[in-house]
């Protein structure tokens, strides 16, 4: 058997995994056409590159069908409860970054904190009958997040994409959307809470604690220790 | 583990200890619509029960208790006064602490009842304390009805005390508030920004969404007053923390908040009332002298409790969730009730704790 490291399929992400190993040693490559997810791996024997797509690396870790994984912060601690128990930061990989914010709109000057925001979703519920919506993917991330903080009176609507129009079409008050530079949210008019960081996100190395290892596989996860994080 | 057949057959025998105080037996259904539990809980509630869905009912939960249910039948269909026991599954997501059971029996009574809100805390009290005896067992009580009208009777606007109101259980961010409103915590570098202006600030940047640009002015001209509101007294605030400080048995807890009382006077019926039940208690059997008492029990739970509160707790076993629990919960009939509302009070009881207790004493 082999070990197991699973990469993002597709895009920058994929590429800059590829290029990051590339430097310490590890050569990865996708191989077939350009539509088949097949790669290979050289630098280590004994392991084996499974294309996946970034959202799914969590659950396969966890479920301990790969070893290794590359995916970001985010996904790890939104997919999984108690991350720390199934997952092993092995090492951040300095790309990738995004930060998991709230936002609400520019023109709401009343609002900077989240005791500005608890205040206004207990008056919004007041006049308009229902809770203030905020429009995200990362649902329990957020919801940990204003329950730790005491945040009442609201609803998480769920949004897939394009998260920052969900304001101006009328189905979310605000949102709850990672962002890297706050460009895409001062183009939507929006405007980042001082205090409503709800996690620093990049991409990272996880290994696996639910996964079998043979001892063969211990050498190579060993051998690959050695040659990435010297 | 007790075998899922004794404790079926526990649930049946204390249920049926219900009935023969007169409650009428209930079985709300598994499946309970979720917007109700999630006007009620708001959106924690997602991180405790499951959620499931089909395209003509919408979003369903499993049911995660049955005080919810047992409510609305009551408002529906129920004559006064009236006492009810059930026995049944309910489901909780435990995802922070797997080792909690996700799926537990609980067996009830619940009483609605106008006429002596006393009496029916110390009846439904002491007769889950009787269900309870033999098992080592420490009881707490606490009484949310006091904190609440310590905070209605503090000096300060309205607005101030609304926001502390909606805020009891959640305790972090009601002390943040109190501080806020004392003056000892720093007001934020924006805000400061924001009351150093005049007139209408809106205007400049677009307005998109459904909040308005007159509910934005509105909450400037709120934040303006509040600014120029006098802070909390000294006196009110010490006051106040000291009450929710208290943590005594009976006797001497009601000493020390009638001592509280001389700079909080507001509190005074909520005490009188915690004085009837306590006779009311006596009256039931139950031994007051030692009896504990926490002033902020029951902040942290499901936010229904606003008056008597209780839970039993296995001494030696500080892992476990508490045995039985209940409490007071006249505002939740009240936001239920289109037309009306009616206290009411109730408690549950865990009988595969009980019965692993039970194994583990002999």
């Amino acid at each position: 058997m082999s070990l197991k490291l699973g990469v993002p399929s597709k895009g920058r992400l994929m590429e800059k995994t590829f290029d990051w190993f590339a430097k310490r040693g590890l050569t990865l490559s996708r191989t077939g056409s350009e539509r088949e997810y097949a790669g290979a791996i050289e630098g280590v024997p004994g392991m084996e590159l499974v294309l996946l797509s970034a959202g799914e690396i969590p659950r396969e870790l966890a479920a301990g069908r790969i070893h290794l994984g590359v995916t970001g912060t985010d996904l790890v601690q939104e997919k999984l409860p108690l991350w720390e128990q199934q997952l092993q930061e092995l090492q951040p990989l300095g790309f990738g970054h995004a930060d998991l914010i709230l936002a609400v709109p520019q023109f709401w000057i009343d609002v900077d904190t989240l005791g500005d925001l608890d205040a206004v979703a207990a008056s919004f519920r007041r006049l308009h009958g229902h809770r203030l919506r905020i429009a995200t993917k990362y649902h329990r991330l957020v919801r940990e997040f204003l329950t730790e903080a005491g945040v009442a009176d609201y609803q998480l609507v769920d949004s897939q994409g394009a998260t920052e129009g969900t304001v101006k079409n009328e189905t979310a008050e605000m949102v709850a959307d990672i962002t890297s530079t706050g460009e895409t949210l001062r183009a939507n008019h929006l405007k980042l809470l001082s205090d409503g960081l709800v996690l620093q996100s990049q991409a990272t190395l996880w290994r696996s604690r639910t996964a079998d290892y043979t001892p063969e596989e211990r050498q190579t996860l060993k051998a690959m220790n050695t040659l990435i994080l010297g | 583990m007790p075998d899922r057949s004794s404790t079926l057959a526990l649930a049946a025998r204390l249920r049926m200890t219900f009935e023969a105080a007169g409650a009428q037996v209930v079985d709300p259904p598994l499946l309970q619509p979720a917007g109700t539990l999630l006007d009620l809980y708001g959106e924690d509630i997602r991180a405790r029960a499951y959620v499931t869905s089909d395209a003509v009912r919408g979003e369903q939960m499993l049911r995660p208790d049955f005080t919810l249910p047992v409510v609305q039948m009551h408002m529906r269909e129920g004559a006064e006064p009236a006492r009810y026991t059930y026995s049944g599954e309910v489901f909780r997501r435990q995802e922070q602490d797997p080792d909690r059971a996700s799926e537990y029996l609980q067996v009830g009574y619940e009483v609605f009842e106008r006429d002596d809100p006393a009496g029916a805390d110390a009846e439904v009290f002491a007769l889950i304390a009787l269900q309870l005896r033999g098992l080592p067992l420490r009881a707490a009580t606490g009484d949310i009805g006091i904190l609440m009208a310590a905070v209605q009777g503090l000096d300060t606007t309205e607005v101030r005390k609304a926001a502390l109101m909606r805020h009891i259980w959640r305790p972090r961010r009601f002390r943040a508030l109190l501080d806020r409103y004392a003056g000892r915590s720093p007001v934020p570098e924006a805000r400061l920004k924001l009351l150093s202006s005049e007139g209408v600030l809106t205007g400049s940047a677009p307005v998109l969404g459904k909040r308005s640009e007159a509910e934005v002015d509105a909450r400037i001209d709120l934040l303006r007053a509040d600014a120029a509101a006098p802070p909390l007294a000294e006196n009110e605030l010490l006051a106040l923390e000291a009450l929710m400080a208290v943590r005594e048995t009976v006797p001497f807890a009601l000493e020390q908040m009638r001592d509280i009382a001389v700079d909080l006077p507001a509190i005074t019926p909520a005490l009188d009332r915690l004085d009837t039940r306590v006779a009311a208690l006596k009256a039931r059997g139950i031994d007051i002298d030692s009896l504990d008492f926490e002033a902020s029990y029951g902040r942290t739970s499901m936010e229904y409790y606003d008056g008597f509160v209780f839970g039993f707790y296995a001494a030696a076993r500080p892992d476990l969730p508490p045995i039985a629990s209940g409490g007071r919960y006249d505002a939740l009939t009240r936001q239920l009730g289109q037309d009306g509302d009616i206290p009411a009070v109730g408690g549950v009881l865990r009988p595969d704790l009980m019965l692993m207790l039970e194994e583990g004493q002999s």
